[in-house]
């Protein structure tokens, strides 16, 4: 009973101290100019993303067949087909749309795998120390070894190439870094006086790390998980560019551009492939301005730190 | 200094104990082990255990490991399902390609970026420095192929600067100088493309390495004593920014081998990344993690190398314990 009691009130006062601190992160984020562009073009794009289905004049996965009955193959931009269609006669909008839902659930779920098995292996090695540490921070150097691109090539590579699996792929290969911020972060935190006195107090070691030790190193964590989800929608891109991701007739920007690879397509059909590696480039790119800005929102003093 | 290398060269066994376990167990669950391929399909249930038996498929993965392991230090990589070939051989054939389009963009992403970065921190907070800001987002959040197909239709197609693709016209025609400039020219797109995120990260890291050093105690003496702007910036802080810098040669090189996977498929250059997307289509797990196996221990050379590096230019690491 007393414990619960505890519970509620501290709860209630980091409640009230995290407004005020979210509050102020609010006011530095907004002065971020890049920040507030990466901001409006992600809040736009997720609502184009979800009223895709709304908003697509004609199907994704299916070739036109226009009025005379034969498939508008490579059409021009033009009033009908605002993008202009692909090889296959499949309108270019349509498709973008479409696979920008793709590449947010990749990143999304990737970062979201990612970062709970980061912060799970992160913290153990970090509050426990010793040996257990040793394991799995040479787990993280073998996993440094490999050039993160071809160890997710080669695991692609094994398994059925899908959506799903390019997420878990994805996902199981980059908590690295996640776990050595956490680590860090664990280790900085571990000795301090609060922590000292919960141990006194018998608190168990899951509810120090869960309760106490994560609320105080959230803000490193989340501006990582927004960095990483950059770089899964950016390696989602490049699998599919390769043929090892998300798969035809699914849309995805990566696959959309495998078309350039063809000379034709690139000298004379700048649209199949121009749009979709824009929408790539401004998507990665205002994820990166966001993370950028949280990080001096969030801590002023982490300013500057890459 | 000498402890301290041999330190560290210790501390790398068990990381190639841990990256030569790691590619055993990937092999392990490749359809279809690569031994047993060899076996034909056909035989009876008797034939095959006896088969088996003699590949040493029965043993404890453990010894299974070790044998696999003997193979790889003498340099046996395995051989190709299909054709046969051996993997080290294919590998070897292909490494001076990729060798040189990643030392070329090493030294371009150096070359460019650290001037940049110094150039930001001196100009800090102008609209130039604000410009290079933007410009290291994208070249961090610019997706190589598409980057790469951009350059190609700009440079190559449009202005007819560049070949679009290749290491060398064939069967090219004049003096070892045309030779010459026309392997430089191929090499210019894809250096530059594989360069680009590296590049970026340098130039930040640069800058704000630069920045820090600027607002030391010993600069502000230095002004003090009437040094001209010019001698305390590029002459007593460069000297001291520059080191830290020095840590990011080992983060490059697994960035430069990762990325050659793709730039290598844009431009058709033939190493060892363009052989890793052929070895992923043709289902040739040898081949894949040969090179996987391969590129990782040289990373961990690579590193090592870069920690070396950093202890003789940082005395603060090498008299350190």
């Amino acid at each position: 009973m007393e414990m619960t009691q505890q519970g509620g009130v501290s709860e209630a006062k980091r409640g009230s101290g995290e407004t005020s601190g979210a509050r102020q992160a609010w006011r530095r984020y907004k002065k971020n100019k890049l920040a507030m562009f990466g901001l409006g073009f992600i809040v736009l794009l997720v609502l184009i993303s979800l009223s895709a289905p709304l908003l697509a004049p004609h199907s994704p996965f299916n070739s036109i067949k226009n009025a005379a009955g034969s498939l508008d193959i490579m059409a021009k931009p033009s009033h009908e087909y605002l993008l202009g269609t692909d090889s296959l006669g499949r309108d270019v909008f349509a498709r973008l749309m479409y696979a920008g839902r793709i590449s947010l659930s990749v990143g999304i779920v990737s970062v979201t795998i990612s970062t709970l098995l980061g912060v799970l292996l992160g913290s153990i090695a970090g509050y426990y120390g010793k040996w257990i540490d040793s394991v799995i921070m040479r787990i993280v150097d073998v996993i440094y070894c490999f050039p993160v691109m071809f160890l997710i090539i080669t695991v692609s590579a094994l398994l059925k190439p899908s959506i799903y699996n390019v997420m878990i792929i994805i996902g199981l290969v980059s908590w690295t870094s996640t776990a050595r911020l956490v680590r860090g972060e664990i280790l900085r935190v571990r000795e301090l006086e609060y922590i000292q006195a919960s141990k006194a107090l018998g608190v168990k070691d899951f509810s120090i790390i869960v309760q106490h030790i994560i609320p105080n190193i959230m803000a490193p964590i989340l501006v990582q998980a927004t960095l990483m989800t950059a770089d899964a929608i950016l390696t989602e891109a490049a699998l599919s560019f390769l043929g090892v991701g998300v798969q035809q007739p699914t849309p995805s920007w990566g696959n959309m551009l495998n078309e350039a690879m063809s000379i034709m397509v690139l000298r004379f059909k700048y649209w199949i492939w121009l749009y979709p590696g824009l929408a790539i480039l401004l998507t990665v790119l205002s994820i990166n301005f966001i993370g950028d800005g949280l990080r001096d929102a969030l801590d002023p003093k982490l300013k500057g730190r890459k | 200094m000498q402890k301290y290398i041999l330190r560290r060269l210790l501390s790398t066994l068990p990381l190639m104990v841990g990256i030569t376990l790691l590619t055993f167990l990937i092999m392990q669950i490749t359809p279809g082990n690569p031994m047993q391929t060899m076996i034909d399909p056909k035989i009876s249930t008797a034939d095959l255990a006896r088969a088996q038996e003699r590949m040493g498929l029965n043993d404890p993965m453990i010894m299974q490991y070790f044998r696999w392991l003997k193979e790889i230090v003498v340099g046996n990589l395995g051989y190709t399902i299909k054709t046969g070939q051996s993997v080290a051989g294919m590998i070897t054939e292909r490494l001076p390609a990729t060798l040189l389009l990643t030392v070329t963009a090493f030294l371009f992403s150096f070359v460019i970026g650290v001037p940049l970065g110094v150039f930001s921190a001196t100009n800090k907070y102008s609209k130039r420095d604000y410009g290079l800001t933007v410009f290291s987002f994208i070249g961090i959040s610019v997706p190589s192929f598409f980057f790469g197909v951009a350059l190609i239709y700009v440079f190559a197609v449009k202005l007819n600067w560049f070949p679009t693709s290749g290491l060398a016209t064939i069967n090219m025609a004049g003096g070892s100088f045309d030779i010459f400039v026309d392997k430089v020219k191929h090499l210019v797109l894809p250096a530059l493309v594989l360069a680009m995120p590296n590049l970026a990260v340098i130039m930040r890291f640069t800058r704000s390495s630069m920045i820090e050093v600027l607002t030391n105690d010993y600069i502000r003496t230095a002004k003090a004593k009437g040094l001209s702007e010019r001698t305390v910036k590029y002459k007593h802080a460069l000297r001291n920014a520059i080191i830290p810098v020095v840590t990011l040669f080992g983060i490059s090189i697994p960035t430069l081998f990762g990325g050659a996977y793709i730039t290598e498929t844009i431009f058709n250059w033939p190493g060892m990344g363009s052989l890793g997307i052929q070895a992923i289509t043709s289902r040739e797990y040898p081949v894949i993690m040969g090179l996987n196996l391969f590129t990782s221990l040289l990373v961990l050379f690579g590193n090592l190398t870069a920690d070396v590096l950093y202890a003789v230019v940082d005395p603060k690491i090498r008299l350190s314990k």
